[in-house]
């Protein structure tokens, strides 16, 4: 029989809602029998993207390798409010050795794996944007260069949260951390700085390089699981809202992290082997301010005298990567 | 089986017996030629089920080796110096974490001034860091020392360090007898962790601690090195026994009976002091030495068994408390607490200086005669320190001590300007 697609737009973006999908298309998050591999009762912040985000992509990868699962982690919030003694959220193997080793670890553990011919089981590191763009760099860029069988996961927040909000090299310019200070000529984050980490792992030509954000579920569970069916160093950069870092509101976590693709600001996209191979299409552009308004950390842009340069300069920035990665769809 | 070969070259075949299946390599001078050579034997197949990886720093060194050690196989890596240094917050961390990973250390100066020659400012900077230290005499007793340590640090879930004279050791071509592959498994079972990382028995390993079990946690640190004061000596008996020779253990007095002057010491310089206390017994004076084989944990009981007969004790040591005297001597001076004995701290052989038994037969008389100072560094020479000291009294923009030593001694490179 014939099948007809349909395509069901319901909050203006190309999310399709689970109750739309067949059983084994819905979402790992949508099935009773997920693992919680980061089960409830951890002290997270309300609305804390990093949270969802470790949750999403673990039990993405449980049900990717049939529970065969071990995770090294970086120092930071994740770690912080997942264990505190003596209790821990962890359904997973899981270990915490410090801020700047993580994929080093990981390597280390996938080594001892290969020698016991346990390849069943697979490996992830994870970390915040500070271990892995700024202190984890060096160890990180290691397990690329050597392509140890090694899934790193960052979920960036961009800044480091867990020591009260001060910059890394993943903020973003004009925001305002605690030692990004919103004063002077020039407030918040200077622009010309920073790294673009997903692009620096596809240099060194590694099998697969994807990033995500917490808005949307259903590309991230695909991209994890794409990774776990690769061999190799693999890295997903996952967009992760910190309502506390920056001044928002717990239930706009998901919003923001919306905004944050609609605009241009952060593609969500799949590289393999160094290519770019796959975009994901915004329906409909967002202008940038609709996404930096609802954070406090850049009020500074939106005061008496709005500040529309640097609005500017962040939408052009925005602009350039809808360009770059062709972003925009064409709605027939 | 007896064979001539290079002290680094003995101990990769020692740590290749092992049956080692992760090994991390990064290159620093005295030690890489130890990791040369298990790099040769995993790739020629020599030694098989073992990982070895090029890592990009030494901290990457020691985090691979705690990954792969909690994830349950035996692991090795081998560093020196500012590599040490380097690595120095996952040194902390190995042994927080309770992993039995070896390490050698071939022992080096730590700079500025930058420095590849041989002292013992690198491992003592991190006697606190919770690691076992065991100091080798000779290249012989550095292989069997790495057999010892794994066997050890795994009974104990506790990481160790087999620290071995860099170049003196380590570059030395001396005969050594290799055991064979059955006498080391019939000493070294395989490895078989207390907690590790399994699917199948899902672990948290590495949570944050407050101050509520801290206190505990790391009572229980030390609580484990004094299990390994009473492991050690055990070990080197069943050591015995198996290879049929002595190696290992905690202290190795030497003629000190009836000694009234005991020189303690660390490492390959004790072969120059037995020289020259036998050449000392000869012209009647008594005198004898103690070797220290285990500085982590401290043995005191046994330094205070040996010394508290003699009338003085003669810390010679590779290493400085800058601002304070001697590392080693303070150790020392613990064992002693309560003892009325004549102690002198000899510091020597800072960055590879040689160690003359001329310059020790002057010490050791002057010694004899409670002549020295508390304190005094070996061969240090006061014309080139003095003028250094008289040229920043006169100027506060004196220039860098270096080329102005240079300038001082006259070499023909320091003529120029």
């Amino acid at each position: 029989m014939d099948t007809q697609p349909i395509k069901f737009y319901q909050t203006g973006t190309f999310t399709v809602g689970n109750r739309l999908l067949g059983e084994d298309q819905r979402a790992v998050q949508a099935n009773m029998q997920r693992t919680n591999s980061l089960n409830s009762g951890h002290r997270a912040c309300q609305g804390c993207g990093e949270a969802l985000g470790a949750r999403y992509a673990i039990d993405a990868a449980m049900r990717a390798t049939n529970n065969q699962v071990i995770a090294a982690n970086a120092t930071g919030c994740l770690e912080v409010f997942s264990t505190p003694y003596p209790e821990t959220s962890w359904q997973i193997p899981w270990i915490h050795s410090l801020f700047g080793n993580t994929a080093a670890v990981a390597a280390g553990i996938a080594a001892a794996l290969k020698v016991k011919g346990r390849s069943d089981v697979r490996v992830i590191a994870q970390g915040g944007d500070g271990g892995t763009t700024d202190i984890g760099f060096g160890c990180l860029s290691g397990m690329f260069e050597r392509n140890d069988d090694v899934l790193y996961i960052c979920y960036d927040n961009e800044a480091y949260m867990n020591t009260g909000v001060q910059r890394s090299s993943a903020t973003p310019p004009a925001a305002r951390t605690a030692t990004t200070m919103a004063v002077g000529e020039h407030p918040g984050n200077a622009f010309g700085q920073g790294k673009n980490l997903p692009q620096i792992a596809m240099a060194h030509n590694i099998p697969y390089v994807a990033t995500a954000s917490v808005a949307y579920l259903r590309d991230l569970e695909y991209k994890v699981t794409k990774a776990m069916s690769l061999h190799g160093a693999r890295y997903i950069h996952i967009f992760v809202p910190c309502p506390l870092g920056w001044g928002a509101a717990s239930e706009d976590t998901i919003k923001l992290a919306r905004l944050v693709v609609e605009s241009g600001l952060f593609p969500l996209f799949e590289a393999e082997h160094g290519e770019v191979t796959r975009v994901y299409k915004i329906r409909k552009p967002v202008p940038v301010e609709e996404y930096l308004k609802p954070q406090r950390r850049f009020a500074h842009l939106f005061g008496k005298a709005p500040a529309t340069k640097t609005i500017a300069q962040l939408q052009a920035a925005a602009d350039r990567n809808i360009r770059r990665f062709g972003l925009l769809a064409e709605v027939i | 089986m007896l064979k001539q070969t290079e002290g680094s070259q003995a101990v990769a075949e020692a740590v290749g017996l092992c049956r080692p299946e992760v090994i991390c390599a990064y290159p620093i001078s005295p030690q890489t030629h130890i990791v040369e050579g298990l790099g040769k034997m995993v790739k020629s197949g020599e030694l098989q089920r073992c990982e070895f990886i090029n890592v990009e720093s030494e901290f990457a060194a020691m985090s691979v080796s705690i990954g792969a050690s909690a994830a349950g196989a035996r692991s090795y890596t081998a560093t020196a110096s500012q590599g040490l240094l380097f690595m120095a917050e996952a040194v902390y961390n190995a042994s927080g974490l309770g992993l039995p990973i070896v390490m050698t250390v071939a022992n080096r100066a730590i700079g500025a001034p930058i420095n590849i020659w041989n002292d013992h400012s690198d491992s003592l900077s991190m006697r606190d860091s919770g690691w076992i230290q065991l100091f080798a005499e000779t290249n012989q007793e550095a292989l069997d020392l790495h057999i010892l340590a794994f066997r050890l640090a795994e009974e104990l879930s506790l990481p160790a360090m087999v620290c071995m004279d860099g170049f003196i050791l380590t570059h030395a071509y001396e005969r050594v007898d290799m055991p064979t592959q059955a006498q080391v498994d019939a000493y070294l079972p395989a490895y078989e962790p207390r907690q590790v990382l399994d699917p199948g028995q899902p672990i948290s390993i590495g949570a944050m601690v407050g101050p509520e079990a801290f206190m505990e946690v790391r009572y229980l640190a030390h609580a484990k090195q004094l299990q390994a004061l009473e492991l050690i000596p055990i070990l080197a008996t069943e050591f015995q026994g198996v290879f049929g020779r002595n190696s290992g253990g905690l202290v190795h007095p030497y003629r000190t009976a009836d000694a009234e002057t005991i020189v303690v010491a660390m490492g390959s310089v004790l072969g120059t002091i037995k020289d020259v206390i036998d050449e000392m017994r000869d012209d009647g004076v008594r005198i004898g030495a103690l070797g220290i084989c285990s500085f982590r944990p401290s043995p005191l009981a046994a330094i205070r068994d040996v010394l508290k007969s003699a009338k003085r004790v003669v810390v010679l040591e590779k290493s400085l408390a800058v601002g304070l005297g001697g590392i080693l001597s303070t150790d020392v001076r613990m064992a002693l607490s309560g003892l009325q004995l004549h102690g002198y701290t000899v510091v020597a052989g800072l960055g590879g200086r040689s160690i003359l038994k001329s310059s020790l037969h002057e010490l050791l008389r002057k010694a004899g005669d409670d002549a020295l100072q508390p304190i005094s560094f070996l061969d240090l020479n006061w014309d080139v320190v003095n003028r250094v000291l008289e040229r920043e009294r006169c100027s506060r923009r004196s220039g860098p001590i270096a080329e102005n030593i240079l300038r001082d001694i006259g070499v023909v490179a320091a003529s120029i300007a």
